[in-house]
């Protein structure tokens, strides 16, 4: 929870980075976000609380997570060497758990017995859940009812864990009207409701906040890189949605000029359909839950819907810090399709026995595009965020199998 | 001073209260607006607030999210809301108009392109619900310069210092939401609201009108005694949705004229 560089040191203390970031929500949170800024700054300098924090990390989410060098796909792709950050590995198989954990904590220390939670593909309602379960907390996930349907499984798992989902039925039925109704819980609710968001958006502090909990894996990669590879990476290279795993990779490497910071979005059915969630590449600036970012809007200023075969990644903004990357060269985002992404997908799985989640998928099919433009001594970092057991059905429907 | 100063001016000197509604422009079609608007100032409306639909309305309950939603399918946009507002001042020069909205659809259009486009159309404020005053500064003094007031919001969470800010960047009135939660919701807590107008009156120096679960006659006459004005928004739009297109003119004046009523036996 430390910056890696005093240089780089936004955002400023209105949240803003750049022209981006900032507070934009209706009068009636103001005092939340007020009082969640004064908490969080209060736990980040407090040593129990990173103490407590670490040790949450290490116990039950069973951190370190390895990395990993994939030599049979770098040798089938014949270019850079391939190395995956672990975090599939971490408990409830994904990295969201990581901020879970530090929001829940910061929960307990402001005295709220309420957590509540948006959800798209269901992974941060799952790490919420669990989380919320592991401290006898009241959890309620919104998502929306097309993803209810989506993701059957993780409705159910969040169910086993104690917390209960409400489908919201209003706008596209997504990740965004998940976003939307949440916030709604939050402003009738905010005397004993901690709202803990997924990503790196929203009103300051979150996205200050979600990346700093999410940090732990590149710190955790600039230790790890030198022991098993002799040096840094040439590229970082992880999927964008929100993007609080690209930030929590990316963040702690960008005080290093020699390495590139790549972040894959979702291109869909490709750019030029329309049919994609490409926020960075094919957005424009404007405000959205809170914040000043790219967003996918039409010419009025309506947000449009969007399309990803990977739920997590259907999203029609990003978080402001990676507008920021982008506007200033630091990081440099891409697009991958979703057939692309499938590729990726069944080639880990063939190539290294690991089934990635389609989200993880994307940044994969990147570094297999990269990696035979490279030198064999080049080394590609990708943060595998998660795994593919929840995408069984989907990549199985996509594949013309019925179970 | 502004016409919506003016409003309140007079009606302070008549020792009346203002009545507020509100509709979203484009509900249930772009053309029931202007018959619409017709019937609130029939009924007896001292202000027209006019909601500019946005796809996230995060700010609002079902009742007003639903009309958004039926206001862009049927097409509208910020651009036909500013029409709709030159052709209600050709035949009502007086009525004031705000329109309440999102930031978003302001920045797609230019806040400079908006500003002039407001002033030409003759709106007279402007709420925008998820621009709280350390994010619109410029925006509340680029407004000012074209003699439109900005509109802000303060709630029960609100500090003492928050009062002064929102009292100093914004002009016109002040909207309290008196609950703690989205438009449309059910519970007003009226000893809560009757405590904190006074010294909201005193740090924002300006009228206070309060919205947000006002539902009819008599809760409007309860606010009425300890507000300026009364702000009524989805009760409206819900007697819109239930008598259709053809018929809303007509029970809107009528919920309007029972309010008017109301409030003047104060």
């Amino acid at each position: 929870m430390q910056m890696a560089d005093a240089s780089y040191s936004l955002p400023d203390a209105r949240g803003h980075f750049g022209p981006y970031g900032g507070i934009f929500v209706a009068e009636t949170l103001i005092p939340a976000l007020d009082e969640l800024r004064q908490a969080y700054e209060a736990c980040r300098q407090d040593p129990d609380f990173r103490a407590e924090f670490e040790y949450e990390l290490k116990h039950y989410v069973g951190r370190p997570s390895p990395v990993y060098h994939a030599e049979r796909w770098s040798r089938e792709l014949g270019g850079a060497q391939i190395y995956l950050k672990r975090e599939d590995l971490n408990h409830t198989g994904a990295h969201k758990v990581n901020n879970c954990i530090g929001q829940a904590m910061l929960a307990r220390r402001m005295g709220k017995p309420r957590v509540i939670a948006e959800t798209g593909a269901g992974q941060h309602g799952v790490a919420t859940a669990t989380v919320a379960a592991r401290y006898g907390m009241k959890c309620v996930v919104y998502m929306g009812s097309e993803d209810v349907r989506r993701q059957a499984a993780n409705v159910y798992r969040m169910k086993l864990l104690g917390a209960e989902v409400v489908p919201v039925e209003s706008g596209s039925r997504t990740l965004k009207d998940a976003l939307n109704e949440a916030m709604r819980d939050w402003v009738t609710n905010v005397a004993d409701t901690f709202y803990i968001i997924g990503t790196v958006a929203g009103p300051h502090p979150y996205p200050a906040m979600v990346r700093d909990f999410q940090c732990v894996i590149g710190r955790e990669c600039i230790e790890q890189m030198p022991e098993l590879a002799g040096r840094q990476p040439d590229y970082v290279i992880a999927c964008v949605g929100g993007g609080s795993n690209a930030m929590g990779i990316f963040h702690p490497y960008i005080p290093d000029p020699g390495v590139r910071l790549v972040g894959v979005e979702a291109a869909g059915d490709g750019l030029a359909s329309g049919r994609h969630a490409a926020s960075l590449a094919a957005g424009t600036p404007g405000v959205l839950h809170g914040n000043r970012t790219y967003l996918l809007q039409n010419e009025d200023g309506q947000i449009i819907e969007t399309h990803s075969i990977s739920a997590g990644l259907d999203y029609p903004g990003v978080g402001p810090e990676h507008a920021w990357l982008k506007d200033s060269g630091r990081a440099e985002y891409v697009g991958v399709t979703d057939d692309e992404a499938l590729q990726a997908f069944h080639d880990l799985c063939r190539f290294e026995g690991i089934i990635p989640a389609l989200e993880s998928s994307h940044a994969l099919a990147y570094a297999s595009r990269l990696a035979p433009t490279l030198a064999t001594d080049r080394i590609l970092l990708v943060n595998l965020s998660g795994r593919g057991d929840k995408d069984m059905h989907t990549v199985a429907e996509r594949c013309g199998i019925q179970f | 001073m502004s016409k919506i100063q003016a409003r309140f001016a007079r009606l302070q000197a008549e020792g009346r209260k203002a009545l507020i509604p509100f509709i979203t422009a484009g509900d249930p079609s772009p053309q029931a607006t202007l018959p619409l608007m017709r019937a609130l100032v029939d009924g007896g409306a001292d202000i027209i607030e006019l909601g500019v639909p946005f796809s996230d309305p995060m700010a609002d309950g079902p009742t007003i999210q639903r009309a958004s939603e039926r206001a862009l399918a049927a097409g509208m946009s910020l651009r036909r809301v500013l029409e709709i507002v030159t052709e209600f001042r050709r035949a009502d020069a007086e009525t004031p108009v705000v329109l309440m909205g999102y930031a978003n659809p302001i920045e797609a259009m230019g806040i400079e392109a908006f500003v002039a486009g407001a002033a030409a159309a003759g709106v007279d404020g402007v709420l925008v619900v998820d621009y709280p005053p350390q994010e619109s500064e410029s925006f509340a003094t680029e407004l000012k310069a074209a003699a439109i007031d900005p509109i802000y919001l303060l709630a029960p969470t609100s500090s003492e210092q928050r009062m002064r800010e929102v009292g100093r960047c914004g002009s016109g009135y002040i909207y309290y939401v008196s609950l703690t939660g989205v438009t449309g919701a059910g519970h007003l807590d009226h000893a809560q609201v009757a405590e904190r107008i006074p010294s909201i009156r005193e740090a924002v120096g300006m009228p206070v009108g309060v919205g947000f679960g006002i539902r009819d006659a008599a809760s409007a006459k309860r606010i009425g005694r300890i507000a300026d004005a009364v702000v009524i928004g989805s009760r409206i739009i819900e007697e819109i949705e239930g008598a259709g297109e053809e018929r809303a003119p007509t029970r809107v004046r009528a919920l309007i004229g029972e309010i008017r009523e109301a409030l003047d036996s104060l």
